[in-house]
């Protein structure tokens, strides 16, 4: 048998599949800086090699079944379709490059700029980079790099995926994505999400691996096993894809081997993510995010139109439970009504229910929506504020909840502080939900947004788990309801140890769903509580996940 | 030479849709406008490399230049685009 390798990543897309492993064409190599006569010959072939990316980018575009994906390669054409470019170009060849050399020149100076901005224009160096190579490759006369078309299914493996890669993916063939490096925001993630294929982005050692290698992919965990063996493989896609098909057959509500309810919720953006809930039997919603309203926003909405945007998703969700988050704002959602520019740590600052210490007349105008929504639809309407972290806190939004005629008030459980304080809370509040994204961050003082400090953020980092079993704990000592809504509700590995935990809703996004819910349907409610023992004990995530898995 | 300082008003700062609209004014403008941030160099408005380049955030100040006929007309037209939230409208 072969050794197996596992390199580990950060998942962006939950799910697992196998496959032989292909990495996207090679870069093509610069040959050394040729000789030429003209000037003005050398400066027009590389016009009409870039020319010539922009045309194909253009054809891909007009191509393109997805709007998203459309988008991006016009905005990857305009990049490549540029006149200070072209100037560059011109000042490289009058220095003496050649075209080829004067394109990567040209490429590489706004490449190091996009470097030292930092951020955004950081991920956008994939789409920089694959404008260079697919220039460079024109003029040598060699094929455009790209996705490999070997006429079976495999894993696709790159550096980083530009858009235009993504664009040519056939889901058919395509299925999963590795990338050694990129974020949770690359368009790698965003586009596997859109395709719905498995991935791990941040994966270092993933082009080490020969092609051709057999991998099996662990989307949800970020886990990348190579060498596996032919059987494992087929096992692995044989098992997903029953997993599948029992998952989509299994419906009803969510619950253990042994009738032990658990809420299965979808997370919501608005009234057109419904159907995908529906879809999947979800019981409710179990996070409806109300930023979607106010992002785009340099004003804040008024009142009647926060009554139209809950009336929509309350309407739809007649009958079952909406649980509604007021305005989650700051950090990584900065609002540009509520000015909030020269927070030194965002993370840190004023943000979620804290935003009502200075404005707390959008917090009044939010609720008293919400509770004129709810009074013209029949919806169970349960509210809930973010970032909360003190009993002080938790009372004064669940007296304002109440004073606007709202039945629940509950919190979220995103910092430490609160999940100790789980009990307290719990006295004035009738929920809590926990959001495992922002405690992981908050409990291991590492950036979400931080790709180098995954295996922190990892949710089955132990002390996370205990602190979800401090508030499980909590709710069950009083019998009120103790729910996650994070991304690790969405792994069906760890639904039963949360279970066992004491937390009685998950809510995620619907697609992942199915999974989790047949994940339940296989483990008695005892066996949750076990499993959560042997995952709170655990030394650490990875020996966690080998204990429960 | 005609000037005019905007806090640029996108969401998301002057990046992918916000950067593609105003490089694609600034191209159709009929003199030739720059862009640039404080003191650093400024850049042609019409280039898209260039304005991504600048890595201007929600409320970074830019100034826009131009000269020649029309200039004022064009960039008070630009202005007026970068104030405006361009995450936000569906045109």
């Amino acid at each position: 048998m072969p050794e197996v390798v596992s390199l580990s990543g950060i998942g962006v897309c939950a799910g697992i599949a196998a496959g032989p492993l292909l990495r996207i064409a090679d870069v093509p190599a610069l040959p050394p800086v040729g000789v030429f006569d003209s000037s003005e010959a050398e400066i027009d072939r590389a016009f009409v090699a870039l020319g010539e990316v922009v045309a194909d980018l253009s054809r891909r575009a007009d191509r393109a079944t997805d709007a998203t994906v459309a988008e991006v390669l016009r905005a990857e054409a305009m990049m490549a379709d540029d006149e200070a470019l072209r100037d560059a170009v011109r000042e490289h060849v009058a220095d003496g490059a050649d075209a080829v050399h004067a394109v990567d020149r040209a490429f590489g100076a706004y490449r190091e700029m996009f470097l030292d901005a930092g951020g955004y224009l950081a991920e956008r160096v994939a789409d920089l980079d694959d404008l260079r190579n697919r220039a460079v490759a024109v003029l040598l006369d060699l094929p455009m790099p790209g996705v490999p078309h070997p006429g079976y299914p495999f894993v696709l493996a790159a550096r980083d995926l530009a858009p235009a890669d993504t664009a040519d993916l056939d889901p058919a063939y395509v299925k999963a994505l590795v990338t050694e490096v990129g974020g949770p925001t690359s368009h790698t993630a965003i586009l596997a999400r859109a395709l719905g294929l498995p991935a791990v982005v941040a994966c270092p050692g993933v082009l080490g691996i020969a092609d051709g290698t057999l991998v099996l992919v662990d989307g949800a965990a970020g886990r990348v096993d190579a060498g596996i063996d032919e059987a494992a493989a087929q096992a692995a896609t044989r098992d997903a894809a029953q997993l599948a098909a029992a998952a989509s057959t299994l419906t009803g509500p969510g619950q253990t081997s042994d009738g032990y309810g658990i809420k299965l919720l979808a997370n919501v953006g608005s009234a057109k993510n419904v159907p995908a809930a529906d879809e999947v039997h979800a019981e409710g919603v179990g996070l409806f995010r109300t930023e979607l309203l106010f992002l785009d926003r340099t004003q804040e909405p008024g009142l009647d139109e926060q009554i139209a945007a809950y009336r929509d998703v309350f309407t739809a969700m007649s009958g079952r439970r909406v649980v509604i988050r007021t305005l989650d704002a700051g950090a990584d959602k900065p609002l540009p009504f509520l000015n909030q520019e020269g927070e030194p740590n965002p993370a840190l600052g004023v943000r979620g229910l804290r935003i009502a210490r200075q404005r707390p007349e959008v917090l009044a105008t939010q609720l008293a929506a919400i509770a004129e929504a709810r009074s013209q639809t029949g919806a169970d309407v349960w509210v809930m504020a973010p970032m909360v972290s003190t009993l002080a806190e938790a009372t004064t939004f669940a007296a304002a909840v109440r004073d606007a005629g709202l039945p629940k008030a509950g919190v979220m459980i995103e910092v430490p502080a609160a999940a100790l304080r789980a009990a307290d809370l719990l006295q004035v509040v009738d929920f809590l939900s926990i959001g495992t994204n922002d405690l992981s961050q908050y409990t291991f003082a590492a950036d979400r947004m931080c790709g180098a400090l995954a295996d922190l953020l990892d949710p089955w980092q132990p002390a996370l788990l205990q602190l979800i079993g401090i508030c499980g704990d909590a709710g069950r000592a009083v019998d009120k309801p103790v729910g996650v809504c994070g991304e690790a509700a969405a792994d069906p590995g760890l639904a039963p140890v949360l279970v066992g935990l004491g937390v009685t809703s998950l809510s995620m996004s619907p697609r992942a769903l199915p999974a989790v819910r047949a994940a339940l349907a296989g483990v008695s409610e005892e066996e949750c509580r076990r499993l959560a023992r042997l995952a709170v004990a655990a030394p650490d995530a990875v020996e966690a996940r080998k204990l429960v898995l | 030479m005609p000037t005019r300082t905007v806090a640029v008003g996108s969401a998301s700062g002057l990046h992918a849709r916000p950067a593609k609209l105003f490089v694609e004014a600034a191209a159709a403008a009929p003199v030739k406008v720059t862009i640039r941030v404080g003191d650093r160099k400024p850049v042609p408005a019409k280039s898209m490399l260039g304005v991504l380049a600048l890595g201007a955030k929600q409320g970074t100040e830019v100034i826009l230049e131009a000269d020649g006929d029309g200039a004022e007309e064009a960039l008070n037209g630009l202005a007026a685009l970068l104030a405006r939230d361009l995450d936000a409208s569906d045109a």
